[in-house]
């Protein structure tokens, strides 16, 4: 399933002294089991992007396709395209309401129209895929802990076997462990299911290593769209749009400019440490150690 | 959907009526509310509406959107108007079957109609142009002989602001928890009376739990900042009259003689 947006416009409260321009011309394609991260600050247009995507908001001008077919048609099953292109919003434990989790995850299948059986499996597997062990699957939603809460909201969407996948800041308020848990199950998501993933988030630092491909967004426009590594070599403009890039690339840069003859393009640590010790001897300190 | 309610929305801009001590106005409202059950014939209400547009001029506030505040109560104006025309006694001028209209009726219907529209008007006008701190304030000063009878004046106007404050907030909380929903497929808008109310409780749950958990964070920050309740509590902005304000009570002061008149002559 390929999502297409052609010049997308979005603004809040239009034809108001509050109107706001969320989006101005937007054009990109989401799809192709990429694993796409979305970076932007607070209020780049992000959040506005990706109910668009579904057809949550209707956009101002310009038209959205999914798979060459524009979703606000005529007759077009907008419920069908949310089950296809899985949205889990910020904070999504907010939106749980049922007496048990298992019911809680039944909601989408359900609303999809299967039958009960159909949707007791599709719900045990989502909460499977996101580790909630079974003996909580009659425990309130409101009985698990921040971390289990989020995750089978997460199976909320998960059990309506979306091809795509959106995720808006997922891990916002977690600890580190929830957070390593999550990027976890979403990395295996993508590998296991070859699911198109599109992450949403204001720092990309431990995810950039996984992801095929990041669109930044500032002031309702794309600033930059490619792949981490040549993203990331703009850091210096992301810094002015309030965004940062992975902490191994600034110490690269600035090992760079002290003198030696590293190359700065490095997403992880391991990476940039194998990097150095290649230029060990090019290091004062190090090399009179050695030759000691 | 939830966007139309204006009523307790503060519109951001500068104006005479902005800038206006919020105990006048609220006074002022009182004022007109009361004079609005004052007269009672049509040059009276004409008078009324003259004074409501001539507000609604100073406030600088787009017409538009003071009306959009009239959408909610538009069933509740329909049910006044129908039962007044349909269930007053009098001269009858049109008769279907059962159902008579009188003379007094349409009188009736058509005065309780302008006044309930006044009525709203008015008071959107001041919510429009008062943000709700400043108007619990107002209250809060102008009820305060009443702390010589024990009423916990303070408690009451905090009570009043957080309730206020919250408003906008549980709003779009709903708006969030309703999005959220239809990403997994539900359908708020579809289904006879019996399904729209049961495709309400994956809205509704949330937002209890979601009032309940702001209204906990909320005391206990309170707390952490030691509010103890009114006694000794300075204000960071206190309310003072300035000449503006003194002739705007002159003004009100003025309005309610003419709509007592009004009354008595004509």
């Amino acid at each position: 399933m390929i999502i297409k947006t052609e010049n997308v416009s979005y603004i809040y409260q239009e034809g108001t002294a509050m109107a706001s321009v969320a989006l101005s011309g937007v054009s990109t394609e989401i799809g192709n089991g990429q694993f796409i991260g979305l970076i932007g600050h607070t209020g780049s247009g992000k959040s506005t992007f990706v109910q668009l995507l579904n057809g949550l908001l209707k956009p101002t001008s310009g038209r959205v396709l999914c798979d060459d077919v524009d979703i606000f048609s005529d007759g077009y099953n907008r419920r069908a395209l949310r089950a296809r292109a899985g949205l889990v919003f910020q904070y999504p434990e907010h939106q749980l309401f049922e007496e048990t989790v298992l019911k809680d995850v039944c909601f989408g299948p359900k609303n999809m129209g299967m039958s009960a059986d159909e949707q007791a499996s599709c719900a045990r597997e989502a909460l499977n895929s996101v580790g909630i062990d079974e003996s909580c699957y009659q425990k309130s939603p409101f009985e698990l802990s921040g971390g289990q809460k989020r995750r089978a909201a997460i199976a909320g969407v998960l059990a309506m076997h979306p091809e795509l996948l959106i995720l808006d800041e997922p891990t916002a308020g977690l600890d580190p462990r929830g957070r390593d848990e999550i990027y976890d199950l979403i990395s295996k998501m993508h590998s296991e299911r070859d699911m198109t993933i599109l992450l949403v988030s204001h720092s990309m630092d431990d995810v950039a290593r996984y992801m095929d491909r990041i669109i930044v967004m500032n002031e309702g426009n794309i600033a930059f769209d490619g792949v981490p590594k040549e993203v990331f070599s703009h850091y210096k403009e992301l810094e002015s749009m309030g965004l940062a890039a992975p902490q191994i690339m600034y110490i690269m840069n600035y090992l760079k400019e002290s003198g030696l003859p590293v190359k700065t393009d490095m997403l992880t640590v391991e990476e940039a440490a194998a990097e150095i010790i290649a230029h060990r001897n090019e290091i004062p300190v190090c090399a009179k150690i050695e030759r000691q | 959907m939830f966007k139309d309610i204006t009523l307790g929305q503060y519109y951001q801009t500068d104006s005479i009526l902005h800038r206006l001590d919020p105990r006048v106005k609220l006074v002022a409202t009182f004022a007109y509310i009361i004079s609005l059950f004052i007269v009672n014939t049509y040059i009276g209400y004409s008078f009324a509406g003259l004074i409501l547009a001539v507000a609604i001029l100073l406030s600088s506030v787009p017409v538009g959107y003071i009306f959009r505040g009239l959408k909610p109560i538009f069933f509740l104006l329909i049910i006044t108007v129908l039962c007044n025309l349909f269930l007053t006694g009098g001269d009858v001028i049109l008769q279907f079957y059962a159902l008579k209209i009188t003379r007094e009726g349409v009188d009736l219907s058509v005065k309780m109609a302008v006044r309930l529209i006044f009525l709203i008007t008015g008071s959107t006008i001041m919510t429009l142009t008062t943000t709700p701190n400043q108007l619990t304030d107002a209250l809060e000063d102008l009820l305060r002989p009443l702390r010589k009878l024990h009423v916990p004046v303070h408690e009451i106007a905090m009570m009043m602001s957080i309730a206020l404050r919250f408003i906008p907030i549980l709003m779009e909380e709903t708006d969030k928890i309703r999005t959220a929903q239809m990403a997994r497929g539900a359908d708020f808008e579809s289904g006879n009376l019996i399904q729209k109310i049961k495709a309400l409780v994956p809205l509704l749950v949330p937002l209890f739990v979601s009032a309940f958990r702001r209204a906990n964070d909320l005391a206990m920050a309170m707390e952490a900042r030691c509010y103890h309740g009114g006694d000794g509590r300075t204000k960071m902005k206190p309310l003072i009259y300035e000449k503006k304000d003194y002739m705007a009570y002159a003004t009100i002061a003025v309005y309610f003689a003419a709509a007592i008149v009004i009354r008595v002559i004509v």
